[in-house]
């Protein structure tokens, strides 16, 4: 139905009535993307045009991709995890010391990372869904506890010898054709790390998951009124939990895919991840009051909270205080807009003349 | 009313008491003491010993609860008041007190970050930092009311910059105080042996008490948490109440930060109250005040923020690293909220009641 309301009803509105809040909030980050990226190349030199700056930005953000869609299907469904960051700095830990201490398998360690995932998303998920407790008390407890339990289970940070690990961590996966020729005239082919592959597979999957299944539909339909999903016959609880379980297990994949990217466990690691994952999600069109959202948006949203750093640290900000009052600016600046976006929608809904365009959970 | 009294004659007392809303905190108080008690009655000693200065100065551990509990009490105080209003936390208040610890150095060291002398006095260095976190308290207060952003979202943006913005008020460097009257406010005025926050936090709570007293805020705060169109109908202002309460929390944000700066002269922003937001939250959801706002006791956060330091210096006495404290007690807010959550609640009570009557119950069915 939403689809054919678009196709149909586009044409006659305005330019930006047509689309619809999620659309118009991705189009903003998106075209924002651009510009910056345009901006980048033409302010801050040609390092910006190489393709490997691009893969890069991908490369250290594989993990904060896979975190910031679980937190999007959690926002989705109107709730929010901020356990995220806690949980891939526990599941570094934990597969470090499995991997160095107890000489694991790098198998044991993803199906450790998967359990901890999961651990996680079935308890938040029990006592979001189901004993209705506030998400956020609930996430920040496990933000808590995650950090606690990562000093617990050891305390110093330290990098992980083991071969098998460390093979796979140098693993690159070369991109034909996108590689540069360097100030000694040696051509260096362009790369990707087996994480980005992994996050973009989840990119998708979870892009075709919202979109095209009923269960999809129904994180939806469960953000945006609860009281409607439930009179639809969606099982509303069921639905929750089912939100928070994938964020858990996402997280397990994200902190997994973290620690291959650094190839160490710390306490320390992580820290902030959770905001930036909100931020993301935000910026890239989910809605907080849930309902709205849309995984590309998300994606778009981690690449452009990146490319906010990189221009930070190349136009010779390299302070570490920019990238916190930046990211939290940025954050700030989406939250704002958001929040006169909903106000605008409550008033169209007040006025009966035009509710299918103030109504509706499109994406 | 008065077959309740016939039934339940025996424990009306116990369960008048148990009803009480400050029993949680006293009740986990107790539990902590005699905890204590078994495994080492010797955690209750208090000696009268001198300090490097020569003044006399008590110390033991129920003196360091009282002395480091405080900045966490005169939090509670403004948490009580934002939970119960906004239904809501404000998760900023450790990047806040780097904030107002920032602007409190700044002011006094001036442009250079190890002065002899005092650049201002430190009463003026202390309004500016007032003003300071009342303005950001201010900022989290209109994102919350008048932008209808959720109150830990809104103050996520504070939480994620307010340790940069610290260190940038202060050019990342780190300011020392050589002036030993400023370390009074964190430490010992010389001639009493009792730390000075613990006399400021009763400031504060006298204040509390008073404001409470004589004017209605407690009244407002709590119909506005309640139920925020019924106030609104009744000709209350709820965003501008809730507003009041972020800038109340700012205030006292700015006392907490001055004693925290005052106790070491100094000031590291990344470390400097951590992870003091959990255990602002924890002081009140112990308090047994309900986190999804509405009525509140103020007395019972007090309470609560003590017990908290009472658990945190008795982990800490189990040989708990700094780090590892915030796994323990997420699990006690876990259990805290899950005790609280109205279904587990309802479950409880009708539990509770076939247990106590089970013959009742089926003659009224």
């Amino acid at each position: 139905m939403p689809q054919t309301d678009m196709k149909n009803g586009a044409k006659h509105r305005r330019l930006l009535g047509g689309l619809s809040d999620t659309n118009l909030l991705m189009s903003i980050t998106i075209i924002v993307f651009i510009l910056m990226y345009a901006f980048a190349i033409f302010g801050l030199g040609a390092g910006f045009l190489k393709a490997q700056t691009f893969f890069n930005m991908l490369n250290a953000n594989a993990a904060l991709i896979i975190l910031a869609c679980g937190m999007t299907l959690v926002m989705i469904t109107g709730g929010i995890d901020i356990s995220l960051g806690g949980m891939a700095a526990l599941v570094s830990m934990c597969s470090a010391v499995y991997l160095d201490m107890h000489s694991g398998s790098v198998i044991g360690a993803v199906m450790i990372s998967l359990g901890i995932g999961l651990a996680f998303g079935i308890i938040q998920g029990f006592l979001v869904a189901y004993l209705d407790i506030q998400p956020f008390i609930v996430t920040l407890a496990g933000m808590f506890f995650a950090r606690g339990m990562t000093t617990i289970v050891n305390t110093n940070p330290f990098n992980v010898q083991n071969e098998a690990f460390v093979k796979l961590k140098e693993t690159r996966i070369i991109i034909p054709g996108m590689g540069s020729v360097n100030k000694r005239g040696d051509y260096i082919d362009a790369y990707i790390e087996i994480g980005v592959v992994i996050a973009l597979l989840i990119v998708v999957a979870l892009f075709l998951f919202l979109k095209w299944t009923k269960t999809g539909r129904s994180f939806y339909a469960v953000g945006g009124n609860r009281q409607s999903a439930l009179m639809l016959g969606i099982n509303v609880k069921r639905t929750t939990f089912l939100a928070y379980l994938m964020c858990g297990i996402l997280g397990g994949i994200g902190g997994f895919v973290y620690f291959m990217h650094v190839g160490s466990g710390s306490a320390s690691h992580a820290t902030g991840a959770e905001m930036n994952a909100i931020a993301s999600s935000i910026i890239g069109g989910t809605m907080l009051t849930g309902g709205v959202g849309n995984i590309i948006g998300t994606f778009f949203g981690v690449l452009s909270l990146a490319l906010i750093q990189n221009i930070v640290s190349s136009a010779g900000l390299d302070q570490a205080w920019w990238t916190g009052i930046t990211n939290a600016s940025m954050l700030c600046i989406f939250l704002v807009i958001q929040s006169i976006i909903i106000a605008r929608r409550k008033k169209e809904n007040l006025s009966a003349e035009k509710p299918a365009e103030a109504k509706g959970v499109k994406t | 009313m008065q077959k309740k009294v016939g039934t339940a004659e025996k424990n009306s007392f116990l369960s008048a008491i148990i009803r009480k809303q400050i029993f949680i905190p006293i009740a986990a108080l107790i539990i902590l003491a005699i905890f204590n008690f078994i495994v080492d009655p010797s955690f209750f000693k208090i000696t009268l010993g001198h300090n490097s200065e020569g003044d006399p100065v008590l110390s033991g551990n129920l003196i360091s609860i009282i002395d480091y509990g405080s900045e966490l009490a005169i939090l509670a105080i403004g948490m009580t008041l934002v939970t119960a209003a906004s239904r809501g936390q404000d998760i900023s208040v450790g990047a806040a007190i780097a904030i107002s610890g920032s602007v409190v150095l700044r002011v006094l060291c001036g442009t250079n970050s190890h002065p002899e002398t005092l650049q201002a006095p430190i009463i003026a260095a202390f309004l500016v930092s007032c003003l300071v976190a009342m303005a950001f308290g201010a900022f989290n207060g209109a994102l919350v009311s008048v932008f209808k952003i959720q109150p830990m979202v809104a103050t996520l943006i504070l939480f994620t910059a307010g340790r940069s913005i610290a260190a940038w008020i202060n050019n990342n460097e780190l300011p020392v105080v050589s002036d030993r009257t400023f370390t009074y406010f964190g430490g010992y005025i010389p001639g009493i042996p009792i730390p000075t926050p613990f006399f400021i936090a009763i400031l504060c709570f006298i204040l509390t008490w008073l404001a409470l007293k004589f004017t209605n805020l407690g009244l407002y705060v709590q119909s506005v948490g309640i139920n925020e169109k019924t106030s609104r109908l009744n000709g209350l202002n709820p965003a501008l109440i809730k507003f009041v309460t972020y800038v109340i929390l700012g205030l006292c944000v700015a006392v907490a930060g001055f004693i925290k700066v005052s106790r070491l002269s100094t000031i590291n922003y990344s470390v400097v109250a951590k992870d003091i937001e959990m255990d602002a939250i924890l002081a009140v959801a112990l308090g047994g005040n309900s986190l999804s706002g509405g009525k509140f006791n103020i007395y019972a956060s007090i309470l609560g923020a003590y017990v908290i330091q009472f658990l945190t210096t008795t982990l800490y006495k189990f040989q708990v690293q700094a780090d590892a404290l915030p796994a323990y007690k997420a699990v006690v807010v876990i259990a805290l909220v899950i005790l609280s959550a109205p279904i587990v609640r309802e479950k409880l009570a009708a539990f509770f009641k076939k247990l106590r009557s089970p013959e009742k119950a089926e003659s009224k069915a």
